[in-house]
């Protein structure tokens, strides 16, 4: 979708940058949780960002519903600024029989992304202290989905689930829809 | 407070942030300015092991300068060194005319604040080129170097004897 004129990093110094980054994070605050927190924080800076070029270059619409972001985000978005594209598997919030639910946006919607390749990771192998502590290598991931959706007017919650850096199957990211956000001017911009 | 960065660069006799005002950043910056170079040593290291891993030996010192003007250079920001010179006593300089990691940063508050911006972002690359030739086994210190976007040198001091 971006064609030509897209300006591209060489693959290996930005996974190693990101690497060097979460290291950095990691001495400087000595506790896992808290740097799962400031890579989700990051990311979230990076999605109110980002969530433009995507727009401006995707020139893409407003999605119907929830699944269509999914393979949106999936489809466009993962595939776009890293190249890969993950597998969307749709939930329903507490489907109680097999019918598809009446309305088309229920919020407590989810997806999960499953990613067969993280560019982030391509060379980590996680120390034991880090995977007792808890560390969710690519915790930016779910920043950036938080803050790119937040900014056309989805929250969700993005975690994740799962990550073959500590020995899981799969990598695998659940991004759930929390509410539709009302259209606001932003204050002292009438 | 953006006023008087100009000053603090432009004035020989101000004794306040000479630190900072070497790199013409304020000193409050200073932590930040560690990290960034951490950061990016740690990175230049590895991708200087990764770029060296099917290369023969280097000659001399000027041979591994070379290596980060053209190879390293190449890897991280598209393109070679513009122009490298070198006083024959351990300092190198290398000027980019055209520095990717600066290329597009502009301010709506003039261009001295571009700079001041461009020069936080110029210490991350400063790092990755320390970090390269620390793992070529040369302690050298490297200070960037921007007076006109998006123009960028680098001073590369090699320790005596080296």
């Amino acid at each position: 979708i971006w064609k030509s004129r897209t300006e591209k990093i060489n693959a290996e110094l930005f996974a190693l940058t990101y690497g060097a980054l979460v290291v950095q994070l990691i001495q400087d605050y000595e506790d896992y949780a808290e740097v799962n927190k400031q890579l989700e924080k990051m990311g979230y800076n990076i999605g109110t960002r980002l969530i433009e070029d995507f727009l401006a270059r995707s020139a893409l619409g407003r999605c119907a519903d929830f699944r269509e972001v999914g393979e949106v985000v999936a489809k466009v978005g993962f595939k776009s600024f890293l190249n890969i594209t993950p597998t969307v598997t749709h939930s329903q919030p507490q489907p109680s029989g097999s019918r598809p639910p009446s309305q088309a946006n229920p919020t407590g919607s989810s997806f999960i992304l499953t990613l067969d390749e993280n560019p982030l990771a391509e060379f980590v192998e996680l120390p034991e202290e880090a995977l007792e502590g808890g560390l969710w290598f690519s915790n930016v991931l779910c920043g950036v989905l938080r803050g790119a959706l937040e900014m056309v007017q989805m929250q969700v919650q993005a975690e994740f689930l799962s990550d073959v850096l500590k020995g899981d199957e799969s990598t695998q990211i659940q991004v759930r829809l929390l509410k539709y956000l009302e259209e606001e001017v932003p204050v002292g911009d009438d | 407070e953006k006023g008087d960065l100009a000053g603090h660069r432009d004035s020989t006799t101000s004794l306040v942030s000479l630190k900072g005002s070497k790199l013409g950043l304020d000193e409050e910056d200073e932590p930040l300015r560690l990290r960034l170079e951490a950061i990016g040593m740690h990175v230049g290291a590895n991708i200087c092991e990764r770029l060296c891993r099917d290369r023969g030996l280097f000659t001399d010192t000027l041979d591994m300068i070379k290596f980060i003007c053209k190879d390293l250079w190449a890897t991280c920001w598209d393109k070679q060194v513009d122009n490298l010179r070198t006083n024959h006593r351990g300092v190198y300089v290398l000027q980019d005319n055209s520095f990717k990691p600066i290329a597009r940063i502009s301010s709506w508050e003039g261009r001295p604040e571009s700079i001041r911006r461009a020069r936080l972002y110029a210490i991350l690359p400063a790092g990755i080129i320390r970090g390269a030739l620390a793992r070529l086994g040369l302690n050298a210190t490297v200070t960037p170097e921007i007076t006109t976007l998006p123009q960028c040198t680098f001073q590369v001091k090699l320790p005596k004897g080296a």
